[in-house]
């Protein structure tokens, strides 16, 4: 859910010309190229990355720099990724993580298995 | 999975891990460098040799300081690897690592830990809701990417880097609504047989006198010996309240900054199993190091504030420091010349530590902060609260590991490092022992989040 941003950009800033679009939650998002993918979360108004295994609690990052591990998101299709330590790229697809992750099962045909002799 | 010799490798591109590593290929020495950022600089000069020259100057003199390190870095033979996730280093010096999400291995001859600080924890009701942050997480959201707090933020806690950002934002023309300071004037008093020491450290009390100075001219509004903090909100920070004086208070914001101090990482150090101890001043554990910084693991060293906080400055010093151990102890480098090399950088080491005594009383985070009460989260991860852990303690449970088994408590994805020095204090205070004698989370490998698949080297 994207709200107002909680971080923009100082005034002295110059606006980067360079951005990258991704998705979160499959909705586009356009951002500076070369900022983490927190950072680049936050400032498109998306303060809450997950909610908690435990009570399902929301959270978003809370020290950028790779110890509280409150960042986890998945990132294309691979889960609990640190997202204070990964920088954006074009095509990014960014999901958060909800609750307690299900096991993915996937049947294998045993039949078709080969024995390594 | 590659497999790369050399003679030191040298764990975290801060002030201390640049200013070694500089150092021992000066003195001839192979040296790799392993960082987990996309730039040098750590988290003090983050983003040093990326950022403008007009954020390098908003942010100040310090830390457009990093620079200069930066470039000696660049100038050497150290062989620096960006985006290094080490998750490994065993006792006979041999360094795993992943990067690009491939494995990597480096066996060295010597060890140097240059992992610098992080924060210490806030525990307090409503720190883990979205909006709560804290003041070093927003001053690296600064640094990287020129981004501040879009609304007016409250800025609360204590300490150098909390008082810093606000120096940083005032500049920036970011508003602060209320700078809601956790200082008592009775902390000055507790630290007054320090202030001779920190008088001849001038240079740095001027430095701080005058960004509390500019604080206050600025006309934020600033409450001192703020006591029982709590952020409101259900599924974002929506205020904070405090009391001054046994007066409530109440300042809304949608974006809480906390800061009580920083304390070492010692992650690394405590996966080798060294020695450690527990400061009383700094109220943390430090790992034991002789005058060279090495563990009592031998060939395993450490420099900056992974071995007790210092200061970039300190860091940067006792890296140099580290080198010439490490120099000696690889047979490039006799005593003697180790000594007379040695001589200048403890003096100005010396004198970069006489305000510390002076800063770590004024600025102690305060019991109730570190120690809280039962309703508050103290292990984020799996949620265990500060009463749950007492229940632990009232079952028998004598310290932070047997927690985990009483409660998941310090198990969850950041290991313990976001509630490890709570869990001690609060374990220590209930069973009425020092923390000392509780002692600490065994840390175990992989220290950062490996996958099997890359484990297997898929």
């Amino acid at each position: 859910m994207r709200t107002d941003p909680l971080f923009k950009p100082v005034a002295s800033e110059v606006s980067s010309t360079r951005t990258v679009a991704l998705t979160f939650n499959d909705q586009p998002l356009s951002v500076p190229a070369g900022s983490s993918v927190a950072a680049a979360l936050l400032m498109s108004g998306i303060s809450r990355l997950r909610a908690t295994p435990v009570s399902e609690s929301p959270r978003a990052p809370y020290c950028m720099m790779g110890v509280c591990f409150e960042c986890l998101v998945e990132i294309d299709g691979v889960p609990n990724r640190q997202s204070c330590l990964i920088e954006v790229r074009e095509g990014m697809r960014i999901r958060s993580q909800e609750g307690a992750r299900d096991l993915i099962f996937q049947p294998v045909n045993v039949q078709t298995l080969e024995v390594p002799s | 999975m590659s497999l790369l010799s050399v003679d030191v490798a040298v764990i975290g591109a801060g002030a201390a891990g640049m200013s070694a590593s500089v150092a021992l290929a000066g003195l001839g020495l192979q040296v790799v460098l392993l960082d987990e950022q996309g730039s040098p600089g750590g988290q003090i000069y983050r983003g040093i040799t990326l950022a403008p020259l007009s954020r390098r100057d908003m942010l100040g003199p310090d830390y457009a300081h990093g620079h200069t390190l930066a470039q000696a870095l660049a100038a050497s033979t150290v062989r620096y690897e960006k985006g290094a996730a080490v998750w490994q280093v065993t006792r006979e010096h041999k360094v795993t690592y992943l990067r690009d999400g491939r494995l990597q291995t480096v066996q060295a001859r010597a060890v140097l830990l240059a992992t610098g600080a992080m924060e210490r924890p806030f525990p307090i009701p409503g720190w883990t809701l979205p909006g709560v942050m804290s003041a070093g997480a927003a001053q690296i959201l600064l640094k990287s990417s020129g981004l501040a707090p879009a609304e007016p933020v409250v800025l609360a806690g204590c300490g150098p880097l909390l008082y810093l950002l606000g120096w940083q934002y005032l500049r920036a023309g970011v508003q602060i609504k209320a700078l809601v300071d956790t200082t008592r004037p009775e902390d000055y008093w507790r630290a007054r047989r320090h202030l001779f020491a920190a008088l001849r450290a001038w240079p740095y009390l001027r430095k701080g006198l005058d960004l509390m100075r500019s604080l206050r001219s600025a006309g934020i509004a600033h409450y001192t010996g703020a006591e029982q903090l709590a952020v409101e909100g259900s599924e974002a920070a929506s205020a904070l309240t405090f009391s001054v004086g046994g007066k409530a208070q109440r300042v809304a914001t949608r974006c809480v900054l906390l800061h009580q101090g920083v304390v070492p990482n010692i992650q690394f150090s405590q996966s080798l199993r060294a020695r450690h101890h527990w400061d009383e001043n700094q109220l943390c554990f430090s790992p034991v190091s002789d005058a060279w910084g090495q563990l009592d693991v031998p060939g395993i060293y450490v420099a900056g504030d992974g071995a007790g906080i210092g200061g970039a400055q300190a860091a940067a010093l006792q890296g140099k420091l580290a080198a010439l151990g490490i120099a000696s102890r690889l047979g490039r480098l006799s005593d003697a010349e180790r000594e007379r090399q040695a001589a200048p950088l403890r003096t100005g080491l010396e004198a970069n530590l006489r305000i510390r005594p002076f800063l770590d009383a004024v600025y102690q985070a305060k019991e109730e902060n570190r120690i809280p009460a039962d309703e508050v989260m103290v292990c984020r991860c799996e949620e265990v609260s500060a009463g749950e852990l007492r229940k632990f303690v009232a079952l028998g449970c004598a310290g932070p590991n047997q927690a985990k088994a009483f409660g998941r408590c310090g198990m969850g994805p950041c290991q313990g490092r976001m509630c490890g020095l709570t869990v001690t204090e609060v374990i220590a205070k209930a069973r009425g022992v020092s923390a000392g004698e509780v002692g600490y989370y065994r840390i175990r490998p992989p220290i950062k989040p490996i996958t099997l698949g890359e484990l297997a080297g898929e």
